[in-house]
C-alpha cells in the first residue's frame, strides 16, 4: 500500500530524514513512535506530499507521488492541532469538505458518536479543545480511505470520547485499513498497535511487534522496552548539567529526557 | 492490501484538468469568503467607509469633491488594510490549510481561492461601504457616476494587488513577526517612500528630460498609477502633478487610462502567479 525508498528530507542545514526504508503491505496499526524532532512528523507529512523529499522515492498503492495530488483520495488524515476558520460553523465546515472531496457515508454516525449534534451550529471558534478535536476525528474518519494516518489522536479528549475512538480504530483495522499512528501515549500503543516503527535521528531504529520490542529488550511494557531501547543507544542517559546519571521514572515517557541530551 | 471499491469521490476529482481545479478553488474562494463576510473586522471597515462617505456627502454637496476625498483616503487605506488582512488570514489559518493541503486537491486550488476570498471580501466592504451612500445620494442620474465608478474600480483593484503581495509575503516567511513586518514595509514603500524618492530624484535631475523617466515610475508604483488614473478620470490638471501631465501629454487621456488599468491588471496578477509557484515547492 505504501512504500518508501531511500527518504531523505533536509530543512536548511537540518537533516531530518535520512534514507528511510519502509513499506506496509498488510493491513493493520502502525505505531509511529521516536523522541521529539526524530522525524515522525515529517515522515507523515511527506506520505500526505505536505512536505517534498529531497531526495529518494514515495509511492502509495504503486503510484509515484511526486507533484501529484489525487492519490490523496486513498488518505484520511488527523493533523495534530485541530484549527480551523473561527467564523464558520461545525455544519459549514464538514458541508466543505463534503464539497472538496464528495459524500460521505458515516458522517451522521460519527457525529452521533462523538455527540456534536448540539454544536453542528456553534461557530468553530467558540469551540473547546477537545470538542474541536472531536469535528477533527469526524472529519478524518467519514471517508472510506484504505490508509489513515493519525497525528496524536488523543489530544485533549475525554476519556468517554477516548473510548470511543478505539473502538472506532480497532473497526477501521477488522475492515482491513492500514492506519498509521504517532502518539507519546504508550498505553495507547500497547493497547492497539500491531507494529512498532521507531524512529531516532531520521532512522529507521526499530520495526517490528510489539512483542519483539518487548523480546528484544526483555521488558515487559512497550515503556520500558523503549526506554531500555534508547539506554543502549546512547550508554546511559546523561540529562544533568554536571554529568550527573540520574533514574528515570517508568512513567515518564524517555523520549522527553532526549531533546536535553 | 484487500482495496474496497467504497470511497465515493464525486467523479470530477478523477480528471486532472484545468476546469477541475477551477472549480476547486472556486470552493475555497467561497468558504474564505464565508468565513471573512463573518469576521467582526469586515463590518468595521465596511462602517468606516459606510460613516466617512455619508458624512463627507452630508458635508459637501459637490460630489466630484467627495469623490476626490475619499480618493486621498483609499490611495492609503486599502492597501492598508489589505496587506494586514492578507497576513492575518494566512497565518491564522495555517493550521487550517495543513487539513486542507491533505485533500486531494491541488496546492495552487488552495491558495490562489483564499487569497480571491481575502480580496473579494475586502472589496465587497469597500463597494458597499462607498456603494450604499453614493447610489442613495443618487450619483447615478448624476454627471459623477463614471468618476464614481472610476473609484469605485480603484479601490477593488488596490485590495486584490495589495492582498496578493501581502500573501505571497506571508507564504515566504513562516516568522508571523518578520512576515508582518516586511508587509508594513512594502505598503509604507509604495504609500509614502517611494513619493519621496521619485521627488527627489525629479528634482535632482531637473536639468534632463524625464517624461519618460517618471511615466516608468509611476507605473512600477500601482499606487501612483491609481491617483495617475483617477486623476485623467477626473480630469482635473491642477491636481494632476508632473506624471500625470506627463501621461496625458505624451498618450493622451483615454490610451493613457487603458494603459493604467492594463499595468494594475499585471500588478495584481504578477503576485498572484508567484503565490502559485511559491505554493508548490514550499514545505509545510
Amino acid at each position: 500500500m505504501i512504500s518508501i525508498h531511500q527518504l531523505h528530507k533536509s530543512f536548511g542545514k537540518n537533516h531530518i530524514l535520512k534514507g528511510i526504508d519502509l513499506a506496509f503491505e498488510k493491513p493493520g496499526i502502525i505505531a509511529v513512535l521516536g523522541p521529539n524532532g526524530s522525524g515522525k512528523t515529517t515522515l507523515i507529512k511527506s506520505i500526505l506530499g505536505m512536505v517534498l523529499p529531497s531526495a529518494g522515492e514515495l509511492k502509495i498503492g504503486n503510484q509515484n507521488i511526486k507533484n501529484q495530488w489525487q492519490y490523496r483520495q486513498k488518505i484520511a488524515y488527523l493533523p495534530q492541532i485541530a484549527r480551523f476558520p473561527d467564523n464558520l460553523t461545525v455544519r459549514e465546515l464538514l458541508n466543505m469538505i463534503k464539497d472538496l472531496r464528495g459524500k460521505s457515508e458515516d458522517e451522521a454516525g460519527l457525529i452521533d458518536l462523538f455527540e456534536l449534534g448540539p454544536h453542528l451550529k456553534s461557530r468553530l471558534g467558540n469551540l473547546s479543545g477537545g470538542t474541536r478535536q472531536k469535528v477533527n476525528l469526524v472529519l478524518t474518519f467519514m471517508y472510506d480511505c484504505p490508509i489513515i494516518i493519525l497525528d496524536e489522536p488523543t489530544a485533549g479528549l475525554d476519556p468517554i470520547s477516548l473510548v470511543k475512538l478505539k473502538e472506532l480504530i480497532e473497526y477501521q483495522r477488522s475492515i482491513g485499513k492500514t492506519i498509521l499512528i504517532t502518539t507519546h501515549v504508550m498505553s495507547l500503543v500497547e493497547e492497539l498497535a500491531d507494529e512498532v516503527v521507531y524512529l531516532l535521528e531520521g532512522h529507521i531504529h526499530f520495526r517490528g511487534s510489539l512483542t519483539t520490542l518487548k523480546e528484544t529488550y526483555h521488558e515487559t511494557s512497550v515503556e520500558r522496552a523503549i526506554a531500555s531501547l534508547l539506554e543502549r543507544q546512547k550508554g546511559k542517559l546523561e540529562f544533568s548539567s554536571n554529568g550527573h546519571q540520574a533514574y528515570i521514572p517508568a512513567f515518564v515517557h524517555p523520549s522527553s529526557f532526549i531533546v536535553h541530551r | 492490501m484487500a482495496t474496497k471499491p467504497t470511497f465515493q469521490p464525486s467523479f470530477i476529482l478523477h480528471h486532472s484538468s484545468f476546469i477541475v481545479d477551477l472549480i476547486v478553488m472556486l470552493k475555497i474562494l467561497k468558504y474564505s469568503f464565508y468565513d471573512l463576510i463573518r469576521s467582526r473586522w469586515t463590518y468595521i471597515y465596511c462602517a468606516f467607509y459606510l460613516l466617512f462617505t455619508l458624512s463627507l456627502l452630508w458635508l459637501s454637496n459637490d460630489l466630484s469633491k467627495v469623490v476626490i476625498s475619499l480618493m486621498n483616503v483609499v490611495l492609503l487605506l486599502c492597501p492598508l488594510i489589505a496587506t494586514m488582512f492578507g497576513v492575518m488570514y494566512y497565518y491564522n489559518s495555517r493550521e487550517f490549510t495543513e487539513l486542507l493541503l491533505a485533500q486531494p486537491i491541488k496546492r495552487t486550488s488552495i491558495f490562489l481561492g483564499q487569497y480571491l476570498g481575502v480580496a473579494g471580501s475586502l472589496s465587497a466592504s469597500w463597494l458597499i461601504g462607498t456603494g450604499v451612500p453614493f447610489i442613495l445620494y443618487g450619483v447615478f442620474g448624476s454627471a459623477q457616476a463614471g468618476n464614481f465608478l472610476m473609484l469605485a474600480l480603484i479601490g477593488v483593484a488596490l485590495s486584490f494587488i495589495f492582498s496578493a503581495l501581502a500573501f505571497l509575503i506571508a507564504l515566504k516567511n513562516e516568522n508571523r513577526i518578520k512576515g508582518f513586518g516586511l508587509a508594513i514595509v512594502v505598503w509604507l514603500f509604495f504609500a509614502v517612500v517611494y513619493d519621496g524618492f521619485l521627488l527627489l530624484a525629479l528634482s535632482y535631475f531637473s536639468d534632463y528630460p524625464l517624461e519618460k523617466f517618471s511615466l516608468a515610475a509611476s507605473m512600477l508604483n500601482p499606487i501612483d498609477l491609481s491617483r495617475i488614473l483617477i486623476l485623467l478620470k477626473l480630469d482635473i490638471s491642477a491636481l494632476m502633478g508632473f506624471t500625470g501631465a506627463v501621461f496625458r501629454k505624451f498618450i493622451g487621456t483615454g490610451m493613457g487610462m487603458a494603459v493604467s488599468v492594463l499595468v494594475l491588471a499585471v500588478w495584481a496578477i504578477l503576485p498572484a502567479w508567484g503565490i502559485g509557484r511559491v505554493a508548490m515547492k514550499k514545505d509545510f
